[in-house]
């Protein structure tokens, strides 16, 4: 009976929350979405939020689907996506007088990584991809240990795993892997399993400039003729030899106004750049400021 | 006159409660049928209940098939029962019929607190705790699988075990106990022959209430069980319950489409089996209440 009452507040909450829209004024705005730009976003946010003492802003995570949801049913000021919007959402979005707007916002290099005791540290695109479809199943073929291999991955909400998927695994997911809640899951799974493998954004591997204890980054290739990298190093990001780098968004509904776009400036100004690369991810390249003048019309 | 008139309003008021609670659990039931219809119409009802494969955002093939999922479901909750069943009732018989008043006082809020622990942190003790410890202990990769999903689920579902089963025990009438021991029957005997058994549909829906709690359980078993999509081959598998399945891809989904009506339908399928599960409580509660 409680539980059934419970139940019923919770659905008038809800249905309240999905009708009274957010609005950016008052000194209140809200971003939801991507797990992997939360910490970054909070930083942000902070950094914003203690130059302009008048400004609130509330930052969640629940995946980048969650944000895309959210914006195309404008339930907040800014969604944040590690992916870009698709062709379909594009659609619904429009059909429901809502025009989302990709603002890249920093560069995330998507690392794999391994236990430490694992001797492999080196990888290419298609080996990562054959594992993560479940083609290879253990270690001893692409130079390891004699081991069957684990697989950490996201769940389907977050913009990680469809990232990912379009460009390394091209193809379905293996059902064996795991998926997990979070980037740091990932990292607590692959730190206690010296047969496992991850990918997390790089921000969520390295801890004051180093590698997290216990976890190894492996050096990726694009194929067997190119040169193996790491995703530690920002010129290998920035000039695109690390094939797993990507851009993270902010979307909002339409052009940002008012206080949103006095955070979107501070965001792209030299002095956010910098909490970026102090939130451990990478500044955005000319190639993506071009794109966000496109976008922004500033 | 004025005071029957008061009583009336204080009638109505009560019933009128309960009507609203009548009427949001049809309303319930209404958007999961409705909501799940379409997803029938559009996946059939063959694929979706015999296909072991659910890849709903897949490259390739799209497919609905929860079978995967009611075996994953069934597996970590029976599996939760065979582990807080006989500790359950064991422990209920102990604070009921051995223990000393001085000890009943402590344990007793001791389990309540158990209750009281959110399924967040119990699923996050899953992870950093049970999980490198179940890996240790059978020499897996990980433990993050059903086996660990059951000891969790075991442990939620404790608290209502024992205390049900303790209130099934304790009413047991004192001339049982005491015809037994004059029978020349000791404690034990008295305990295990006489007093247990004849608590026993008591005891019974208590372990289908703690059942029902395990099935509907999601944030502990969506954080500890690995989430893996596929058919479980053994304990040591990683699964990916229906309560997960909701909670994970619900939040991402565009409204109104098959992903969004298959998701309902997953509810249905869940809500079906909770409801079975207490309707088969409570008529045994209700047989058990005729005896007495």
């Amino acid at each position: 009976m409680k539980k059934v009452l419970l139940v019923a507040f919770l659905m008038v909450f809800t249905l309240m929350a999905g009708m009274g829209q957010v609005e950016a004024n008052d000194g209140f705005f809200e971003i939801r979405g991507s797990d992997t730009q939360v910490n970054l976003t909070g930083n942000l946010a902070e950094a914003f939020m203690d130059l302009n003492p008048e400004t609130v802003i509330s930052v969640t995570g629940g995946g980048s689907g969650t944000g895309i949801a959210g914006i195309i049913n404008n339930q907040f000021a800014l969604a944040n996506s590690s992916r870009e919007i698709s062709e379909a959402e594009m659609e619904q979005a429009r059909e429901r007088g809502v025009e989302p707007v990709r603002i890249v916002i920093a560069l995330d290099a998507l690392s794999v990584v391994v236990h430490e005791d694992n001797p492999v540290s080196e990888l290419t695109v298609d080996q990562i991809g054959a594992i993560f479809r479940g083609e290879i199943t253990n270690w001893s073929e692409v130079g390891g240990e004699d081991k069957e291999i684990s697989m950490y991955g996201r769940q389907s909400n977050s913009g990680t795993y469809v990232f990912f998927r379009e460009y390394v695994v091209k193809g379905d997911y293996s059902d064996d892997k795991m998926r997990m809640n979070g980037n740091a899951q990932i990292v607590e799974g692959v730190l206690s399993d010296d047969s496992g493998i991850g990918y997390v954004g790089v921000g969520y591997t390295v801890d004051e400039g180093e590698v997290i204890d216990g976890l190894k980054m492996v050096n990726v290739a694009i194929d067997e003729n190119s040169p193996y990298v790491s995703p530690m190093d920002p010129a290998n990001v920035a000039d695109g030899s690390y094939p797993v780098a990507r851009p993270l968004h902010h979307y909002s509904n339409g052009q940002p106004e008012g206080m949103v776009r006095e955070y979107i400036e501070f965001v792209l100004s030299d002095e956010g750049q910098q909490v970026a690369v102090d939130s451990g991810f990478y500044p955005i390249t000319d190639e993506y400021r071009e794109i966000n003048r496109e976008n922004l019309g500033w | 006159m004025r005071r029957e008139r008061k009583e009336r309003a204080i009638e109505l008021f009560f019933m009128l409660n309960s009507l609203v609670v009548i009427i949001v659990l049809l309303g319930i039931f209404y958007i999961l049928i409705s909501n799940s219809i379409p997803a029938f119409r559009e996946i059939g009802l063959r694929e979706f209940f015999t296909s072991a494969r659910w890849n709903p955002t897949s490259y390739s093939q799209i497919e609905y098939g929860i079978l995967s999922q009611v075996v994953s479901t069934l597996m970590v909750t029976i599996g939760s029962m065979i582990l807080s069943v006989p500790l359950g009732v064991a422990t209920a018989a102990y604070i009921s019929e051995l223990a000393s008043p001085k000890t009943k006082q402590v344990l007793k809020p001791v389990i309540e607190i158990l209750a009281g622990i959110p399924s967040v942190v119990i699923g996050f003790l899953g992870i950093v705790l049970l999980g490198p410890a179940i890996a240790r202990a059978f020499g897996l990769p990980n433990g993050l699988n059903a086996l660990n999903g059951s000891i969790l689920l075991a442990i939620m579902s404790l608290p209502t075990i024992i205390s049900l089963s303790e209130d099934a025990i304790s009413a047991v009438p004192r001339e049982y106990k005491n015809a037994s021991l004059a029978l020349g029957a000791s404690r034990w005997q008295t305990l295990i022959k006489v007093t247990v058994p004849s608590a026993l549909s008591g005891i019974t829906a208590a372990i289908m209430l703690g059942m029902g709690r395990a099935i509907g359980e999601t944030m502990a078993v969506l954080m500890a069980t690995g989430n893996a999509p596929r058919m479980p081959s053994s304990i040591f598998s990683s699964v990916q319950t229906m309560t997960a399945t909701i909670a994970i891809e619900l939040g991402e989904v565009p409204h109104h489409t098959t992903h969004y009506y298959a998701l309902f339908a997953v509810g249905l399928v869940l809500f079906i089996m909770t409801f079975a599960v207490n309707l088969v409580s409570d008529i045994i509660l209700h047989k058990y209440e005729e005896v007495e």
